[in-house]
């Protein structure tokens, strides 16, 4: 390679390079967003798979397929797919391919390093994976790994989970100083801060966190190791730790980590609706300061998912307080929305349905998170299904529906294609319809007392649960119509024009459908 | 603690009751649970309107203001009134919601001047409950026969929410709760008293409660510990104060009895095939659930036993004895000594000693356990 | 304003960062595995994939860095590239002072909540009480709730002569520096050669220390939190130094062979950094670890 250097360098601006290589040693950040796409629908599958034999299981009391601790293998398993193999690689599929396009850069700042951050993921999670086949079998401990259940009590893998969390640690980290140094780096001139995107900006505020919270996680599972194999007690009174300092470390990391799940969807959701209501955003700046003051808060509530370890009162308080907090800047994003709608010109393309439903079903979320926030109540709530209701509505219908509203906006972009409109509608009225068939009954399965993580449960819960599995077949069946959308969109269909949708703006906008191998060489003029 | 007293299991029922499915929290019968629920209404009701509100401008924007309708676009985008009006007016509403929260948080928070303690341990996967100023404690495990759980008999009508010896208390008094637990982190929780508390080890929580009504009250632990989580129930027994303080009397008498006539049966020397029949019984109530049946384990979780060297080598009696009855720390091997009888504990060392192919001949007999234990 | 950003420069394709990835692997898949067949004592592959991996990296670190050196001496690189790098070092070792708060954190909690609780503070009278009647609630921890005993290190001797050590370094390190940007050679040269020195005495004695502890003090991993705070920060710390020297030998090497000028030495001012990054660790540590 090195003695080419010159010349790719030289000829790289006229055709793309071909062949298994084009991928391996890319370092183009179109090339990188799509293996990052791909690689989390794959791994969506893989945990949705998860998914269906959990509801597969869960379809009647009594244990019909599995075994109780494979049971824990796949919810565990499934929680950590999603999280680190689903959401967050399609986020930064997503940051790859339009940050450099939305702020006029060529590509990411540092190309390389980007190649880098997403091949390390395939090796993860093969470690990962490979270590459900191990004896003993693979974390069975739930995502939240909580010692010393997985320390002492754990199976042997443990060992390979923690180093396959160290590396995708490493590959998250390196991919969000990508994206800042991108942004702080590479603007167009003239795209100053307050011009950027709303995706931009929210993808600024989540690589902030990532650096700050991955570094955090990379610790715990290190103490975890120690405490397993080197006979260190952080989280063992006997040696005058607590197991409940570990739920602290984690939570440090845990919560911001959820809300690295949802901030891109705001960018995303204030993207579209714009768009398709033909009317600028309501109010930029506060939209930025809330995401802005959503981080900064996101530290200061992390033992709101403690609540019954037996803290003190102040301390139940103090985060009581600062969780109900959150709701304030939340609200006001979702009020921003619903004003941009106001008095706007709306039509209803597919990604615009889905965004409409993320704004519903995600309040729905937060309504339920609010609920959990009110300490002496998320007494009765804590580690139920109702607690599983509101983390797949912000989750599956928050983060997941605003991955899809972005691949069907963005999706003639990058194939130059245009969807099926029918068959995408299709796909989100299935979705729509089974996802709540799915998560809402859960709530009420909480409420009346059922724990979540149990394999079987007791006679009072069936009716619910049934409901519940039967909607989750139906959601998992209808992604693989989304499956079939995108590879057919990708292959052929109409031409799409550089701007498909009528309202849109941004700079992405601005170069033709599908987007050239290589943009803004030059930078655009931005006024 | 001899025998177990298995409480009444559905099995006769051969219907399948499926009791009325519930939707919403419980009020519970005490006078916490009572606000508690009814703080959870509230939020309730309050995000309902808040959420009627949103998504009705959502809607209604959604009908009138759609290009097909022929609307045309506005032009504003942003206004400062507004928006600060909508950053205050929920901040009121937070604020409406903390203060009877925090009264709430504060009154469960403070489990001082109790009239009965009870110390809750958990382990993998059962409880123990223990009365301060009363020579009681007992394990409480689950009672649901297995094979309700494998479908082969029809489920009972409290399915997995049953167990052999329920904790009692007495009503209309100040129960306090000692949580702590001995190997994992667990959570003791009876969403009719509002009450559920962490079981970490190494550390105690306290609860309270204070119940009203006489009833049989059923929860579960509500924290991940493993493999058999959703199959450790709470069955509380709340018994009016004279009614629980015969009950009292008459356990501390039948606990009594019990230790005298442990010591009685150290003289006895039991043959192969009592040992065997009874290890058989309390291996597969204790320790199937991590040997396995078979004494195989579970590779790279739990050890096997059949052909393993503690357990089929005749040297090694002595630390068969010494890892059952004092458990291996560090691991999820139990201390047993502290939950089985003398003669429990030989039968069982005697059946692993000699089931599965493991043939070492060696009889271990309640005296010898006790030897060990007084070593 | 075009003009300058017509130089927009993209790396072109290369094979390191995949061989990264799979070093990467490896090294995952072979460390578990590692610690696997040390914790059961049984032979196995694990540490074969992990001297696999580490070969890898190094290759690939190699390869990477000569690319790089390369393309850089061609003048490929745009200043906006230089900044590109300098804001990504920054990142990283702010992500490294998070990754150290993890462990800070855990040592505060410790001695700030647990050890206390169990001596029966805050809302945990019972625990003390019931649970660890005999424990008394003292920092260090010289006497584990479970009984473990130790003896506490201190502060002067050893610790104290390493922080003087290592906050010399940092200025020869920055006098180096001063060296290479106003062009004088002998000056770069010599502090370089005195910090990396310095580097090396620095953990010479820290192993020293760690042997002064174990055999004298009876001070070691498994003596409680006190002790694994104590080898997880100084060792993780000890790791730090570790490969800081070995930056700064690279970058000794580089410069005997005549690479950097005063405008254009990232490599050698991100090493700088992360010194001075471990330095400021250490100092932290100094006094939180083994002075407080
Ligand atoms: C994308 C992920 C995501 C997001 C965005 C959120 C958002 C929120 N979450 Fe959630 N949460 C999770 C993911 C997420 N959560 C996960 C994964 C878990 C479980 C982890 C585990 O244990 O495995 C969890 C668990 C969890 C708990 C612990 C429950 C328990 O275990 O007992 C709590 C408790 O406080 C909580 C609270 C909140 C709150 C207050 C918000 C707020 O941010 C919500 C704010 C939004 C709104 C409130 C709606 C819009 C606002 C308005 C319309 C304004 C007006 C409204 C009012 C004034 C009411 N969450
Ligand atoms: C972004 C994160 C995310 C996403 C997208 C999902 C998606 C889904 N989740 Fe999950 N979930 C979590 C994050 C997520 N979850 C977390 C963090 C936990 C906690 C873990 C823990 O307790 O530790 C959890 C736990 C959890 C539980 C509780 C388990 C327990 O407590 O024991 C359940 C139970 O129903 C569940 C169900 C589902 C279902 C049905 C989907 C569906 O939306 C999935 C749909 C997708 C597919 C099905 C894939 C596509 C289709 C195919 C592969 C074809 C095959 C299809 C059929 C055979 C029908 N999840
Ligand atoms: Cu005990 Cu869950
Ligand atoms: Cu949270």
């Amino acid at each position: 390679m090195s003695t080419a250097v010159g010349d790719i360098h030289h000829d790289h601006h006229h055709h793309k390079p071909s062949g298994i290589t084009r991928w391996l040693f890319t370092t183009n950040h179109k090339d990188i967003g799509s293996l990052y796409l791909w690689f989390s629908f794959l791994m969506f599958l893989t945990g949705g798979a998860m998914a269906m034999v959990i509801r597969a299981e869960l379809f009647q009391p009594g244990l019909q397929l599995v075994e109780p601790h494979f049971f824990n293998q796949m919810t565990t398993v499934h929680g950590l797919i999603m999280v680190f193999g689903a959401v967050m690689p399609a986020f930064t599929g997503l940051a790859n391919w339009m940050i450099p396009m939305m702020i006029g850069a060529p590509d990411m700042a540092l190309p390389r390093m980007n190649n880098w951050s997403f091949w390390i993921l395939p090796f993860a999670f093969a470690i990962l994976l490979s270590s459900l086949f191990m004896p003993g079998g693979g974390p069975a401990f739930g995502w939240t790994f909580y010692a010393p259940l997985s320390t002492t009590y754990s199976p042997d893998s443990t060992a390979l989970f923690v180093f396959s969390i160290h590396i995708m640690g490493i590959s998250s980290i390196m991919g969000a100083i990508n994206v800042i140094v991108t942004i702080m780096n590479m603007r167009a001139p003239g795209m100053n801060y307050m011009k950027m995107p709303l995706f931009v900006w929210t993808w600024f505020i989540t690589a902030f966190l990532l650096i700050a919270v991955m570094p955090v996680l990379a610790g715990a599972v290190t103490m975890v190791l120690t405490d397993k194999y080197f006979g260190t007690s952080f989280f063992d009174a006997a040696g005058g730790g607590d197991p409940v300092m570990f739920q602290h470390i984690f939570w440090f990391f845990g919560h911001p980590e959820v809300y690295i799940m949802i901030l891109p969807s705001f960018g995303i959701i204030s993207a579209i609706i714009p768009a398709f209501t033909r009317k600028r955003l309501f109010g930029y700046s506060s939209m930025v300061y809330a995401t802005a003051s959503i981080a900064v808060l996101s530290f200061l509530v992390w033992a709101h998912h403690m609540f019954t370890t037996g803290m003190p009162v102040f301390a139940e308080l103090f985060f009581m307080y600062c969780t109900m907090l959150i709701a304030v800047p939340t609200g006001v994003k979702v009020f921003n929305w619903v004003a941009t709608m106001w008095r706007g010109a709306m039509t209803f393309e597919t990604p615009m349905l889905f965004a409409l439903a993320f704004v519903i079903l995600f309040t729905i979320g937060g309504f339920s998170g609010l609920m959990l926030a009110i300490t002496p109540v998320d007494f009765q709530y804590h580690d139920t299904y109702f607690v599983v209701a509101h983390f797949h509505y912000v989750l599956v219908t928050g983060a997941i529906f605003s991955i899809m509203a972005a691949c069907y906006y963005w999706l003639p972009k990058w194939s130059g294609h245009m969807y099926d409109e029918v068959l995408a509608r299709w796909h989100f009225w299935l979705s729509v319809i089974s996802v709540n068939v799915l998560f809402f009954p859960m709530h009420f399965a909480g409420l009346a007392g059922m724990p979540r993580r149990i394999p079987d449960y007791s006679v009072q819960f069936a009716d619910i649960n049934q409901i519940v599995s039967i909607g989750g077949f139906a959601f998992g069946l209808t992604q693989l119509l989304f499956l079939y959308i995108v590879v057919k969109c990708v292959r052929k269909g109409k031409p799409a024009p550089a701007k498909p949708w009528e309202g849109a703006e941004g700079l992405e906008w601005t170069v033709p459908s599908p987007a050239p191998y290589h943009t803004f060489e030059t930078p655009p003029k931005i006024d | 603690m001899k025998t177990i007293p298995v409480v009444t299991v559905g099995a006769l029922t051969s219907v399948p009751t499926y009791a009325e499915t519930q939707l919403n929290l419980t009020r519970g019968v005490t006078d916490i649970s009572a606000r508690v629920f009814d703080l959870h209404m509230t939020i309730f009701y309050i995000c309902c309107v808040i959420g009627v509100l949103v998504f009705g401008a959502m809607f209604i924007s959604m009908y009138l203001h759609r290009k097909s309708r022929g609307a045309k676009p506005a032009s504003f985008h942003e206004s400062v009134k507004v928006e600060v009006l909508w950053t205050v007016i929920p901040f009121l509403i937070l604020v409406g919601m903390a203060i009877p929260a925090t009264q709430t948080l504060i009154a469960m928070e403070d489990p001082s001047d109790a009239d009965l303690t009870v110390q809750i341990t958990g382990s993998q996967w059962k409880w123990h409950y223990k009365y301060f100023g009363h020579e009681v404690e007992y394990f409480s495990l689950l009672a649901t026969q297995q094979e309700q759980i494998r479908n082969k008999f029809d489920k009972g009508e409290n399915y997995l929410l049953e167990v052999d010896r329920p904790l009692v208390v007495p009503t209309g008094q100040k129960i306090r709760f000692l949580v702590t637990s001995d190997d994992v982190i667990h959570s003791w929780w009876v969403p009719d008293f509002a009450v559920k508390k962490d079981a970490n080890p190494g550390f105690i929580n306290e609860a309270w409660t204070r119940i009203e009504e006489p009833g049989i009250y059923r929860g579960q632990c509500a924290e991940l510990c493993g493999k058999d989580h959703g199959f450790m129930p709470i069955v509380v027994i709340a018994k009016s104060p004279a009614e629980f303080d015969q009950w009292m009397q008459e356990t501390e008498a039948q606990q009594r009895k019990a230790k005298e006539e442990e010591q009685r049966l150290l003289a006895m020397q039991m043959d192969k095939d009592e040992l065997m029949d009874l290890g058989e019984k309390i291996y597969l109530a204790n320790c199937a659930a991590c040997h396995q049946p078979t004494g195989e384990g579970v590779p790279g979780v739990f050890p096997a036993l059949k052909g393993s060297a503690i357990a089929s080598k005749k040297e090694h009696l002595p630390d068969h004895i010494e890892i059952v009855v004092h458990g291996k720390s560090g691991t999820a091997m139990q201390a047993f000594g502290a939950q089985l009888s003398l003669r429990e504990l030989a039968a069982v060392i005697t059946y692993e000693r000699n089931a599965w192919g493991n043939d070492t001949g060696d009889l271990v007999q309640a005296a010898d356990v006790n030897q060990h234990m007084n070593q | 304003m075009a003009e300058k950003h017509a130089s927009y420069y993209v790396p072109a394709q290369s094979p390191w960062p995949i061989v990264g990835a799979i070093g990467l692997g490896l090294i995952a898949f072979g460390a578990g595995h590692t610690v696997l067949d040390v914790s059961k004592q049984q032979e196995g592959y694990g540490s074969t994939v992990l001297s696999a991996g580490l070969v890898v990296i190094a290759v690939m670190l190699f390869g990477w860095f000569r690319d790089q050196i390369n393309e850089s001496m061609r003048g490929l690189y745009s200043d906006q590239l230089g900044n590109s790098y300098r804001q990504g070092m920054a990142w990283f070792i702010f992500s490294e002072v998070m990754f150290f708060a993890a462990f800070f954190g855990a040592l505060f909690y410790a001695r700030m909540v647990a050890v206390p609780w169990l001596g029966g503070a805050s809302n945990n009278a019972m625990t003390n009480e019931v649970l660890w009647p005999t424990f008394d609630a003292i920092w260090p921890l010289v006497k584990t709730p479970g009984g473990t005993e130790t003896q506490a290190m201190g502060w002067y001797g050893l610790p104290l002569i390493n922080t003087a050590i290592l906050v010399t370094s940092s200025f020869t390190c920055h006098f180096a520096h001063m060296g290479l940007e106003k062009g004088k050679r002998g000056q770069l040269k010599l502090f370089l050669g005195l910090t990396i020195i310095l580097g090396a005495i620095f953990l010479y004695l820290q192993g020293a220390e760690y042997v002064h502890a174990y055999h004298e003090l009876g001070l070691t991993l498994q003596s409680g939190v006190y002790g694994n705070t104590f080898y997880l920060l100084t060792g993780f710390h000890g790791m730090h130094v570790t490969l800081g020297t070995l930056m700064l030998i690279i970058m000794f090497l580089r410069i005997l062979k005549g690479h950097f000028s005063a405008d254009n030495h990232f490599a050698f001012q991100a090493t700088s950094w992360y010194w001075h990054f471990v330095d400021a660790v250490w100092i932290a540590l100094f006094v939180i670890v083994y002075v407080l």
